[in-house]
């Protein structure tokens, strides 16, 4: 595709492709409602009204949208280290029962002490359970993939225990109903609202924050250097003196600890202001562990555009029950339309680093074999294989 | 004899685009039986595009290809090899852990159905190898041969599937000098067959030795046809760079200093757990480069990779400036005084996913004067690359292109520059011009000390190792180019095994000396 475009213009359409992509995936979608003998036309305005349409849609969405942009800005740090973190679901359930432990044991306090405290202690019982599988990883070569899945299964476990033992609320005990859940935890650890809204606390504005901070983190600082090099090319990283076991357990221990933090504020700022359990971790986390990562591959490993990913996919998942109602469809639909999004806006994603890359100004020819160590690593090898990871480079694009 | 007069293979009018590259244009080539004709050009000159063109690899936008003067298309390898072309690869093609007669076999039908047939296998290979000297057991197993051998059975393999073609790949690369005076006699053998051979190399002395005609390539484009005769080294460089090349850089005599880098009786094991530094004795002083010959494999990389950290010793030490660094940790040796320049470029040296800035920042990235409370301080970073591309006359378009985007000699230079911008007392530098061209399709200009000279990316790299070892950095070279060897070293080492077998003045060595003690023959006055 040899298209003229100026570096502006060029930069624009590349930018628009994720875009087309959500639109693309709609229309696909458009079709199975149709099939399914429902108005698309209707069935999506209802669901656009749902998710953005008034101020209690537009709250249902951010709400939605705080766990996975927590877990999303998680998943970005890990990725950009190339560690696979699958593991944001117990870390959310490890972060829920550190931030219980903290309010129901700690001596009462003003709110402005408890709530740092509580989410700092989600912060450190999701960091422990990404510190144990980075460990791993960095210093016995324990695939990560299958110890963060491995320790979300531990997870549940754990807070089955907890929550059916020592964390019970004695209320349960002394009804005799033994439901699995935390007693109330008390008001001062109670996240503040924003804008006098009944609902809407001040997580999401914390995750914007964490966010924010984390794209300084990656890009602004010799830590995010570090760590940005490990993930692209682990060897150069280590011929050039960085500590790559470090870094890789550091990066999987920061990813938990956001992840942990969702967690804090799944409990702190829920409205039951307790935790319970019904035996699996998607009933605590609605399945942000997994959609975290979703977002964050959306949002382009960029933590700042994870912030507008994120936000979408709340929209879907909220706007998506308002579309099961409006056109009586099954909810089994709502969730093949987030697959479809994600596979478009993943396939669509190789033209966007194309159009990026394939810019025979900035092409030098490449050597003929020799230094690319493929049979075939011509001029074609560096052309079309410009992100060998699959994954995205926004890096330092100004946004 | 065939009939020699008609060519079995004519190219004509051949080009092939790349995105941004024209790659092959209007090429016209050919082959006539019994002879040699060399592909000559640097690196991204078109010469592996033509013959994977002509191996049925890439389609060709443009021209016709005619095997016995008819039109043939090809569309794959296959199609190649049912007209009678070969292809000796420059990475083998082969299953280690399967025989010699398995691998040669491996594609092919059999005339037993669906069970093997490797004893007719097995007695065609011993004819061919008999035929042409290549001694080959066929029921050996390929991972214990030697790279020499590995090369035959691609040779046999060809002549099995009865290939008239023969194209190679940079055949010698690989090869000792006299494993390369072996290849020849087999290659001449065969064009004795009345077999037409492609032969691919930058090796301008091989190329005059083997060769019958000699087309070189620059840009995609044939800049000279012409036979064997009355060429020279120099002419041919200067056919494939477009204006004279010096061919060995000048150089002052070295005043070496103290020792700064010493390695005693060093043992290391390789990754398949046998031992590749094998009780290795060096030392380097300030003020010189020690060159190590060898072929790859003797345990150069092991070498080079404990010096700098990387690999754990079994026993011995290594001190950088006096200091024992035996066991620490990279950041450490480099804090030493060490500096290093690893083989592989793109999978060691550089980042390629990392723009230009980053890659240069790689070693420096937390040192205070780049940083404001902690965070980068964009606008001195910036300044110090911008310094080192000037310097080192790094060809990019910006700060912020993609290192893995420019090319293998540009890529170096982000390399050296890095390595070299610390001063380093002690430099390691493995390969330091492999795959880079030595005269390039893009000119450097730059003054040095006194002079103002066109530098190719190779010719730079030389001139500024000879600039660093003038001012005093010890200079560990480990090369397989013996011109490299030969023209930028003080004293050159050889290892064989893990072990130096000697260490000779290449002002009075020769080639065929060196030669042999890189095959692990010990002469009296080494």
């Amino acid at each position: 595709m040899t298209l003229n475009l100026t570096d502006q213009q060029r930069r624009i359409v590349a930018y628009s492709i994720p875009v087309l992509a959500v639109f693309a995936a709609l229309l696909f979608g458009a079709i199975m409602l149709l099939l399914l003998g429902a108005n698309p036309i209707e069935g999506y305005s209802e669901m656009f009204i749902g998710a953005f349409g008034s101020g209690d849609a537009l709250i249902a969405t951010i709400l939605r949208a705080t766990p996975l942009l927590f877990v999303g800005t998680g998943i970005v740090i890990a990725f950009r280290a190339n560690v696979i973190n699958i593991g944001a679901e117990g870390q959310m359930v490890l972060g829920g029962l550190f931030t219980v432990m903290a309010a129901l044991y700690l001596p009462s306090m003003p709110s402005l002490i408890m709530i740092p405290l509580v989410l700092l202690a989600g912060v450190i019982g999701g960091g422990l359970w990404g510190f144990i599988p980075g460990w791993l990883k960095a210093y016995l070569k324990v695939n990560e993939i299958l110890s963060t899945i491995m320790l979300n299964i531990v997870a549940v476990q754990l807070m089955s225990y907890l929550l059916r033992g020592p964390l019970i609320d004695p209320q349960e005990i002394e009804r005799g109903t033994r439901i699995p859940q935390s007693a109330r935890l008390p008001e001062s650890s109670d996240l503040p609202m924003l804008f006098g809204s009944d609902r809407l606390h001040i997580g999401w504005l914390l995750a914007v924050l964490c966010a924010v901070a984390t794209y300084y983190l990656l890009w602004r600082t010799p830590f995010g250097f570090r760590l940005r090099a490990v993930g692209l090319n682990e060897h150069a990283a280590r011929y050039a003196g960085i500590p790559v076991r470090r870094t890789i357990t550091m990066a999987l221990t920061l990813s938990g600890a956001l992840a942990g933090l969702a967690g804090a504020v799944l409990v702190a700022g829920s409205e039951s202001h307790r935790m319970f359990s019904d035996g699996s971790t998607l009933g605590f986390t609605g399945g942000a562990g997994f959609n975290g990562i979703v977002a964050a591959l959306l949002g382009g490993l960029h933590p700042l555009w994870t912030i507008a990913s994120s936000l979408l996919f709340g929209g879907l998942i909220v706007g998506g029950q308002a579309l099961q109602r409006a056109v009586q469809v099954p909810s089994a639909l709502i969730v093949a339309l987030n697959g479809l999004v994600v596979v478009f806006v993943v396939a669509a994603d190789r033209y966007r680093t194309m159009l990026l890359t394939t810019d025979g100004r900035d092409q030098q020819i490449i050597d003929e074999g020799s230094m690319h160590g493929g049979e075939d690593a011509t001029a074609l090898g560096s052309v079309y294989d410009p992100a060998p990871k699959g994954t995205h480079s926004y890096d330092n694009e100004d946004l | 004899m065939t009939d020699r007069s008609s060519p079995i293979l004519e190219m004509k009018g051949i080009t092939k685009r790349f995105p941004g590259v024209l790659a092959n244009d209007n090429v016209d080539f050919d082959v006539y039986p019994g002879e040699v004709h060399t592909l000559l050009g640097e690196n991204g000159a078109g010469k592996s595009t033509l013959v994977k063109i002509l191996y049925g690899l890439y389609p060709a936008d443009e021209g016709e290809v005619l095997i016995d003067g008819e039109v043939v298309s090809l569309d794959s390898p296959t199609d190649a090899i049912e007209h009678g072309v070969g292809m000796i690869h420059q990475h083998f093609m082969l299953v280690p852990t399967l025989t010699v007669a398995e691998n040669v076999s491996l594609g092919l039908k059999s005339s037993r159905g669906a069970l093997t047939d490797l004893k007719a296998v097995s007695e065609r290979i011993l004819e061919l190898s008999n035929e042409y000297g290549l001694d080959l057991d066929p029921s050996a197993v390929v991972w214990q041969l030697s790279v020499g051998e590995r090369q035959r059975v691609e040779i046999i393999k060809a002549l099995y599937r009865d290939a008239r073609l023969l194209i190679l790949d940079e055949p010698t690369a690989v090869l000792t000098p006299q494993e390369v005076d072996q290849l020849f006699v087999t290659l001449r053998k065969l064009t004795d067959d009345g077999r037409g051979l492609i032969f691919i190399s930058h090796k301008l002395h091989e190329v005059l030795a083997l060769s019958t005609r000699i087309t070189v390539l620059r840009r995609g484009a044939v800049t000279g046809q012409i036979p064997v005769e009355g060429a020279t080294r120099e002419s041919l460089a200067n056919m494939m760079v477009g204006r004279a090349v010096k061919l060995t850089p000048d150089k002052l005599p070295a005043e070496p200093g103290e020792i700064a880098l010493k390695v005693q009786d060093l043992i290391v094991m390789g990754d398949r757990g046998v031992i590749a530094v094998d009780g290795l004795n060096l030392s380097v002083r300030r003020g010189e480069i020690l060159g190590i010959a060898g072929v790859s494999g003797n345990g150069q990389r092991e070498l080079a990779e404990t010096i700098a950290g990387l690999r754990q010793s079994e026993s011995g030490t290594i001190e950088v400036a006096g200091i024992d660094v035996t066991g620490a940790r990279p950041r450490k040796i480099r804090d030493a005084g060490l500096a290093y320049v690893p083989e592989e470029r793109m999978r060691e040296g550089a980042i390629g996913d990392f723009t230009v800035w980053e890659n240069l920042l790689l070693i420096d990235y937390s040192s205070p004067e780049y940083l404001r409370s902690g965070f980068f301080k964009f606008g001195a970073i910036k300044e110090h690359s911008q310094d080192l591309v000037d310097t080192f006359d790094i060809r990019t378009p910006s700060l912020e292109t993609s290192c893995g985007s420019l090319s293998g000699g540009n890529i170096q230079k982000v390399i050296m520059a890095r390595e070299l911008s610390s001063s380093p007392t002690v430099l390691v530098a493995s390969q330091p011009t492999r795959g880079v061209d030595i005269g390039a399709a893009e000119y450097i200009h730059r003054r040095l000390i006194d002079t103002r000279n066109e530098l190719t990316d190779a010719e730079f790299i030389h001139a500024k190792l000879i600039e660093h070892r003038n001012a005093c950095t010890a200079i560990l070279m480990i090369s397989e180019d013996l011109d490299e060897i030969f023209g930028l070293s003080d004293r050159v080492a050889v290892i064989y095994e893990g072990k130096i077998m000697g260490i000779v003045d290449p002002e009075t060595a020769t080639r065929e000396e060196v030669g042999l003690m890189m095959a692990g023959i010990t002469t009296t006055n080494a």
